[in-house]
């Protein structure tokens, strides 16, 4: 068994390390990359505890050994937050936890989150030096060490005491871009308030990503961390119902609009409504936010037997290991590009893989079958070849003629993407959208409102965790220099550096 | 938190619950809903609002007891509190300007109809309700209704008012004309023979759907209906549709999805309410 970050040896504490010799680089490039120890396949199949246990101090310090400190670091530049990652990998390298979290924890909001769900393959740890010859040093553990480490030992990190300005911002959304920018517009000083629609904070951290995945206790103490830090956080609060965009205006000096893209999308085929067919929202929303897995939850859930979850990403990968949990035979992705394509992250995958899942590739859904009393009990699909590249760059699926048969189950879960919700658009004339009714907002994020900002998904569609925070930071960069009337912001730091690339994401 | 601050039992299992939503209470419209949510590990509910007092900062909510989230939001007493009240939710009612319309209410629906009944009223326009129930303790909120308003009341059993379904009486009225809207509200089967009634008469008719959700928001997609052949969201684009449009085979059914839940919590609820008598009876003992 591995022990967890929090009881590192004594001499992890401060600085009181002793001096050791510093390895060469070329050491440093014979140590091989570490494993993450995980629940087995089997055994975490049937339980909604996190799947990855977190590094030992001992594997971390000697993954942290693995980094030659570039002195043109790559990976901070694969960050979309732009954390400091040689830094906080020195400090930690060198036995100094309280540096590591405070340098960690300067650059980034949530630490404990992106340590978890990040895509590293495809940020920080996908350019990192080390890749030319082997394996990157494995910086989403590292974060996630330091950022537990932190977690848990508050006391040992220096209190902020900033001067307080007197200018308030409202934020709408708790989710990784609202939370985001209100943590960095607390540190400057700025009176924050959050307002969510649901009855707790943390929006897609709270009600989608799984338990097993993302343990809700990490995400309540990282919301518990910006309270202690002044935000204020108001639940229940639906903007374009309860407070419109307008009045809001009125109350607050800038605004930050972050509620994501929250209308689910189905697959617009025959069946799709008889009982048994859940959106992605809907199932892990129940599961996660409601707490549908305990068998004495007072919100009911469909348990099936043969579930099967249309889509590729993250949330189908989500959603197809949580039927595992709650007692699925069988779960299936259907899916219908091929494995190549799969949007998800690899380690979702594998680890989906690991726990029993089946993975229909080429096969996209034509109907859901039901029986007589409207119960879901199979999904009509074809098979697909892929064909020319389209405008993704992915290749594009073509139905194979006569290729159609039943895939028999109880329960379908449609994850193949969010829309903008019109909630809160609908209650501002004046907020410009697009065609798909997602917000405009320039290079700083301000939207057509001066003063309001919005930034996340409900601003570039559907993307992730980091992508978001990444917004919520250069927003809260901005929102500060429009509150200081310097506009437009001098520091880089407020402007989007690739918005084209950005929006592909 | 929210505190009751006033409650009245109005048949053997609806009651009525003045909860303290100060910013609700000043924004809310006719037709509207709320989410809430008991305490922790609660049941997210939706109900009707089915008055407001922007003075004091209250809402009125009636709540029949059918499974074990609502028996608990039933048996609240003055002084405790309910923690969430998300809203207020949905579309308001559109509501005719001028003539006559007959508002037919069954069971709790009754309850929901009364705000658009007393907002028709308020517009000057002519209301007749329509209101039915089992038996005469089933019969709800009649005196508010005659307020606004003629009321014909209907009993299954014929022990007050007129003997039978509302829907005949609605086609008395239907026959005897000058009928320029309807609005009902109920369950399903009755909602769905009120539709049917009206449409040879081709009399607009608003029904509002009782679609089970979660958020409220149009997120979960959980509530969706069928109307006019379009999938469309009970929470955002409703509650309230034009009831010739609506697919209310599909909706019953829907209904019946969490069924056999609702048995088993309430078998749960009623057994560890027994195991407390016992408790209680040994602590005597």
């Amino acid at each position: 068994m591995t022990e967890p970050a929090s009881q590192v040896p004594a001499e992890a504490d401060g600085a009181a390390i002793p001096d050791k010799t510093p390895l060469t680089n070329k050491e440093r490039m014979t140590i091989g990359r570490v494993s993450m120890p995980e629940q087995e396949g089997e055994v975490r199949a049937q339980n909604f505890g996190e799947v990855n246990l977190g590094l030992t101090y001992q594997l971390a310090m000697m993954e942290a050994e693995r980094c030659i400190q570039c002195p043109k670091p790559f990976c901070v530049d694969g960050c979309p937050v732009r954390v400091d990652i040689p830094r906080f990998i020195k400090f930690l390298r060198d036995g100094d936890l309280p540096s590591a979290a405070e340098s960690l924890l300067g650059d980034n909001a949530l630490p404990c989150v992106t340590g978890r769900v990040c895509p590293q393959e495809s940020q920080c740890e996908g350019v990192c030096i080390r890749t030319k010859k082997g394996d990157s040093v494995a910086i989403g553990y590292l974060e996630r060490f330091v950022a537990d480490w932190a977690l848990q030992n508050l006391d040992q990190l220096p209190k902020a005491h900033p001067v307080l300005t007197g200018k308030k911002v409202g934020i709408v959304g708790s989710g990784p871009a609202g939370l985001t920018a209100a943590g960095e517009l607390a540190k400057k000083g700025h009176d924050v308030t959050v307002f969510e629609a649901f009855h707790a904070p943390g929006g897609v951290l709270i009600y989608g990503i799984p338990e097993f995945r993302l343990p809700k206790d990490i995400v309540q103490a990282e919301v518990d961390r910006l309270v202690a830090e002044g935000v204020k956080i108001e639940v229940d609060a639906i903007i374009g119902r309860t407070y419109t965009v307008p009045e809001l205006r009125e109350e607050y000096d800038a605004l930050f609009l972050a509620v994501g893209a929250g209308l689910p999308v189905f697959m617009n085929v025959p069946g799709e409504n008889f009982k048994g067919v859940y959106s992605a929202n809907e199932y892990l929303t129940r599961v996660n936010l409601m707490g549908a897995w305990s068998p004495t939850s007072a919100t009911p859930i469909l348990h099936g037997q043969r579930v099967v979850v249309v889509g590729g990403g993250n949330v189908a990968m989500d959603a197809v290991r949580t039927a595992r949990r709650l007692g699925a035979a069988e779960a299936t992705i259907v899916y219908r590009r091929s494995e190549e394509e799969l949007p998800a992250r690899k380690e979702e995958v594998h680890h989906a893989k690991d726990e029993g899942v089946r993975f229909e590739l080429l096969t996209a859904p034509e109907e859901v079958i039901g029986d007589e009393n409207r119960w879901v009990t199979g999904l009509r699909v074809s098979s697909m070849e892929l064909g020319e590249p389209d405008k993704s760059g992915r290749r594009r699926p073509v139905k194979i003629e006569g290729s159609e048969h039943i895939i028999g189950c109880d329960l379908v879960v449609v994850a193949i993407g969010t829309r903008a919700n019109p909630l809160l658009t609908g209650s501002a004339p004046e907020l410009k959208v697009n065609e798909y009714g997602y917000m405009i907002a320039d290079e700083y994020g301000m939207t057509s409102m001066p003063g309001v900002f919005a930034g996340g998904d409900i601003v570039r569609g559907a993307a992730t965790v980091i992508l978001a925070m990444g917004d919520g930071k250069r927003s809260a960069q901005a929102i500060d220099s429009w509150l200081n009337g310097v506009w437009p912001p001098v520091s880089a730091d407020a402007k989007e550096p690739e918005k084209a690339e950005a929006a592909a994401g | 938190m929210h505190p009751v601050v006033e409650r009245e039992q109005l048949s053997p299992n609806v009651v009525r619950l003045v909860v303290e939503a100060a910013r609700i209470a000043k924004v809310r419209r006719p037709g509207q809903f709320v989410i809430v949510r008991k305490g922790p590990g609660g049941e997210r509910i939706p109900l009707t609002i089915a008055d407001n007092d922007p003075v004091a900062g209250t809402i009125t909510l009636m709540i029949q007891a059918i499974g074990a989230s609502t028996t608990e939001l039933t048996s609240l007493q003055v002084g405790e509190t309910i923690q969430d009240v998300a809203g207020p939710l949905g579309r308001e009612t559109d509501l005719i300007a001028s003539g006559h319309a007959v508002c037919v209410g069954g069971g709790v629906g009754t309850a929901v109809l009364l705000p658009i009944v007393k907002a028709l009223a308020e517009n000057g326009v002519k209301v007749t309700s329509v209101i039915g129930g089992r038996s005469k303790e089933w019969v709800i909120l009649e005196p508010e209704l005659r307020a606004c308003g003629d009321v014909v009341v209907c009993t299954d059993d014929g022990s007050y008012g007129r003997h039978g379904f509302v829907t005949q009486a609605l086609k008395d009225l239907l026959d005897a004309g000058g009928v320029d809207a309807v609005y009902a509200i109920g369950p399903v089967p009755m909602m769905k023979a009120v539709s049917e009634m009206t449409k040879p008469y081709d009399v607009e008719t608003t029904v509002s759907l009782n679609a089970i959700m979660v958020d409220g928001t149009g997120m979960c997609g959980g509530c969706r209906v069928t109307i006019a052949g379009e999938t469309k969201y009970a929470c955002v684009d409703g509650p309230e549709f034009n009831a010739h449009d609506v697919n209310f085979q599909e909706l019953a059914d829907r209904l019946t999805t969490y069924r056999s839940f609702e048995q088993q919590a309430l078998a749960r609820q009623a057994d560890q309410e027994a195991k407390g008598a016992c408790a209680t009876t040994e602590v005597k003992a």
